[in-house]
């Protein structure tokens, strides 16, 4: 696995201050704790900062890039309406046209998701490896005039190579949806059902605490999206460690999507897991969305992962989307993470 | 369930408002120090000591610290 962030640091307590009076903001970020995060440049997209966690691992591992089969790029924030984003970087990753790509279009639940996809797809259709893609700007999606959702997200991106052997042992996976809440988390606007246009780019108040967004930012209604992850995330952990016949105290490490310290706190404490297992990135990485989880990996598990460790995996988010799975893992080389600016990697 | 015991969980949610300030009547919407992230703590502190999850409306619709009280005492049955 491997992993790139940008090289733009902000400050979260010094970040909006010439929007919201500094008391405020201070309240905000220590609710949420994040403390720092990272964000793309104008020439940075999220296929930029996964091409170079892809190279990072490919030239790390000395991995034969006519050997994958399949590419699949998870993403919110693609480079183009159209065509998918993976074909972009079939190409300049210079993997073979044999080689199978698709994007999947998932919030924070989706690496659970796309590894689940990715893990199926290994077992019946006879490919040798494949590589998983997962790239978020979450920093362009919202507006930073909302105090709701202004001091959360942030960017990166993460690469996953996925390979057969007999070393692994059995993965278990819950995925799970919700429709009926769809409208927890949403950007309205941009998309076919209401498409751009001057109006849907206008800024307006949108709440009685003064915030402004326009309709093609994101929006979230965080008391609800509460209320949802502490019913439903505790539940389907409980269910997935029942069917799997594990005890959830025998996991080696739980890695949560990275919502908030508040969300993340709460669900931890709920479930009675020893804190040393859990692994923490949203102080200094904020929510990347569904690039949380492998991000945490790489970030917080690079040297623990050697010999063979069983690994809880749970994220929660958009959709409404949530999923559980415990994957073994076996000698997992992690690489070290790449800074990114305009688009490459630090330092090429 | 308590109401005296649930004012004053529901006190500690606050750093800044002292605790004398808040009672069963206590239109809490109306308080200086009340936002969406005061919303969060009342849910965690009501899932963590009453086991019962409120959804965002749930806080809106109640008026007073009672309002929230008698909701939670409705869902416990």
């Amino acid at each position: 696995m491997a992993a790139a962030i940008p090289a733009r640091i902000i400050d979260n307590y010094k970040y909006n201050l010439d929007i919201f009076p500094e008391e405020d903001v201070r309240k905000v970020v220590d609710k949420i704790g994040v403390y720092e995060r990272r964000f793309a440049d104008e020439n940075t997209c999220s296929s930029d900062l996964c091409y170079a966690a892809a190279e990072k691992l490919l030239q790390d591992n000395g991995i034969d890039r006519n050997e994958i089969d399949l590419l699949v790029f998870l993403s919110h924030t693609p480079d183009y309406r159209m065509p998918a984003t993976a074909y972009l970087l079939q190409d300049r990753l210079g993997l073979p046209k044999t080689c199978m790509s698709f994007d999947i279009n998932l919030g924070c639940a989706g690496y659970e998701y796309a590894l689940g996809v990715v893990y199926a797809m290994m077992q019946n259709h006879g490919l040798r490896k494949a590589l998983l893609l997962n790239g978020e700007t979450g920093s362009r999606a919202y507006s930073r005039k909302d105090r709701r959702v202004a001091f959360i997200f942030a960017d990166a991106g993460t690469a996953t190579l996925v390979e057969r052997g007999e070393q692994f042992r059995e993965s278990w996976f819950s995925m799970n949806s919700d429709g009926s809440r769809a409208d927890l988390i949403m950007a309205p606007a941009g998309g076919y059902r209401k498409m751009s246009s001057a109006d849907t780019v206008q800024e307006r108040v949108v709440d009685e605490y003064g915030n402004m967004r326009s309709e093609e930012h994101g929006y979230m209604k965080g008391e609800d999206v509460f209320n949802f992850v502490i019913i439903e995330v505790p539940k389907d952990i409980k269910r997935l460690m029942k069917e799997a016949n594990e005890d959830i105290q025998a996991m080696d490490y739980y890695v949560f999507h990275q919502a908030n310290a508040f969300i993340n706190k709460h669900v931890a404490k709920k479930l009675k897991l020893d804190p040393d297992k859990i692994p923490w990135t949203i102080q200094k990485y904020g929510n990347t969305s569904s690039v949380s989880v492998p991000l945490t990996i790489v970030s917080e598990l690079k040297d623990r992962l050697q010999g063979k460790k069983k690994l809880m995996l749970s994220a929660f988010g958009m959709g409404m989307a949530w999923g559980t799975a415990i994957v073994p893992f076996a000698d997992c080389r992690i690489s070290d993470i790449v800074e990114v600016e305009n688009g490459q990697p630090v330092g090429k | 369930m308590n109401l005296d015991i649930f004012i004053s969980h529901f006190s500690e949610l606050f750093d800044e408002t002292p605790a004398s300030e808040i009672s069963a009547t206590t239109a809490f919407h109306n308080l200086d120090e009340f936002s969406s992230l005061t919303a969060l703590s009342i849910i965690a502190m009501i899932d963590e000591q009453y086991e019962v999850t409120l959804k965002g409306d749930d806080i809106r619709r109640a008026i007073t610290v009672e309002d929230l009280f008698n909701i939670v005492k409705e869902r416990r049955g």
